[in-house]
């Protein structure tokens, strides 16, 4: 097995991951959407992902770009509504930031690329109570920790989810301006963004799943406010 | 020949929408329509916008939208298509009607069955 073929492998168990959690959190996801949007979230995206896991792993030794085009493509036809297009969009468009593999730099063009097809796709910016809200901080905090803090990509990964987090936060107090739950004004407000809550459960598995494939503990006390001190040895 | 593509949440809303507007064209105005989720609940699916324009009889469509994830949708389809294809920004009911008309001119383009759906946008009920 190639080093490419074997970052693929660690991509698909990725994938079984997020697919597992989004399962998991349907119900959940799908609560929240309806209070401020049509109900499917959780269920458009749970039937998403199912069907992603199952043709990425009918993939023979696939590279990273190649699973994820094929989950791309999956959320696509599968999924529908506002997620499918800007889910799947998105893993289309940054599925070829891999083609060298996971490294640092790659994951860094990957999350931008991600980010931008997200945005282009939605013509969402921060503060309208979108996923792009959870997006936007957690993308910047990962490349600031990679380029200019340099911190190791798993702690940089985990500095990024608590970012994350913090933008699902920050969509609750906010009126909807994007969306199904853009008409209804203010009874948006006080509910968090369901597309920033399933942003959230993803990029936290990613999280897990990285950990996992580099064998090493999920980072704790992870402070994305916090100014950052390349650990000894490391940058 | 410019066509006409009603995308809606709901099937049905697509096809009585179709059927309205066509009351209005001709054969030289092809009108399709299409709507649901892969499930066949209500949304809108990329993968169905795209099949409905390839079965579409015009190398020129112009796309009738109702709500947000369906201009979403309807872009990515379009990013599938080998047609000229633009959404026009138009309510989709009166949108469909007025581009119907201009489509059935015989000196009809696709900028101008679009400015017709668009100028929808300024109907007044009364």
């Amino acid at each position: 097995m190639t080093a490419d073929t074997d970052h693929g492998a660690a991509v698909v168990a990725a994938v079984a991951r997020v697919a597992d959690r989004i399962a998991d959190e349907r119900a959940h996801l799908t609560d929240l959407d309806s209070a401020i949007g049509d109900a499917d979230h959780g269920a458009n995206l749970d039937r998403g992902f199912r069907a992603a896991v199952e043709r990425v792993e009918a993939l023979d030794d696939p590279t990273p770009e190649e699973v994820v085009q094929t989950v791309g493509t999956a959320l696509i036809s599968e999924v529908g509504g506002a997620a499918g297009p800007l889910y799947g969009g998105g893993f289309m468009r940054a599925a070829g930031t891999l083609d060298d593999g996971i490294t640092a730099e790659s994951t860094v063009a990957f999350a931008e690329t991600y980010l931008d097809s997200v945005r282009d796709r939605g013509d969402a910016r921060v503060g309208q109570k979108t996923m792009v809200d959870a997006l936007v901080p957690a993308v910047h905090t990962y490349k600031k920790s990679i380029e200019e803090d340099g911190l190791d990509p798993l702690t940089a990964l985990a500095k990024a989810v608590d970012a994350c987090r913090r933008g699902v936060a920050f969509t609750v107090p906010i009126r909807a301006e994007k969306g199904r739950a853009s008409y209804l004004g203010w009874r948006s407000v006080g509910h968090p963004d369901p597309g920033a809550t399933s942003t959230l459960c993803v990029a936290e598995e990613l999280l897990a799943a990285a950990a996992d494939s580099l064998d090493a503990e999920v980072p704790t006390d992870v402070d994305a406010t916090a100014p950052t001190t390349p650990d000894e040895g490391e940058s | 020949m410019v066509g006409l593509l009603v995308v809606s949440h709901s099937a049905k809303a697509a096809e009585g929408i179709r059927e309205i507007a066509a009351e209005m064209g001709s054969e030289a105005a092809p009108i399709a329509a299409v709507g649901g989720d892969p499930d066949g609940g209500i949304g809108t699916d990329a993968t169905a916008i795209a099949d409905a324009l390839a079965a579409l009889d015009a190398d020129e469509v112009v796309v009738l939208v109702d709500l947000g994830s369906a201009v979403m949708n309807a872009e990515l389809a379009i990013e599938m298509s080998d047609k000229t294809v633009v959404i026009a920004d138009a309510p989709v009911l009166e949108g469909a009607v007025e581009a119907t008309v201009a489509a059935t001119s015989p000196s009809a383009t696709l900028d101008s069955v679009r400015e017709a759906a668009e100028r929808a946008g300024g109907t007044s009920k009364r």
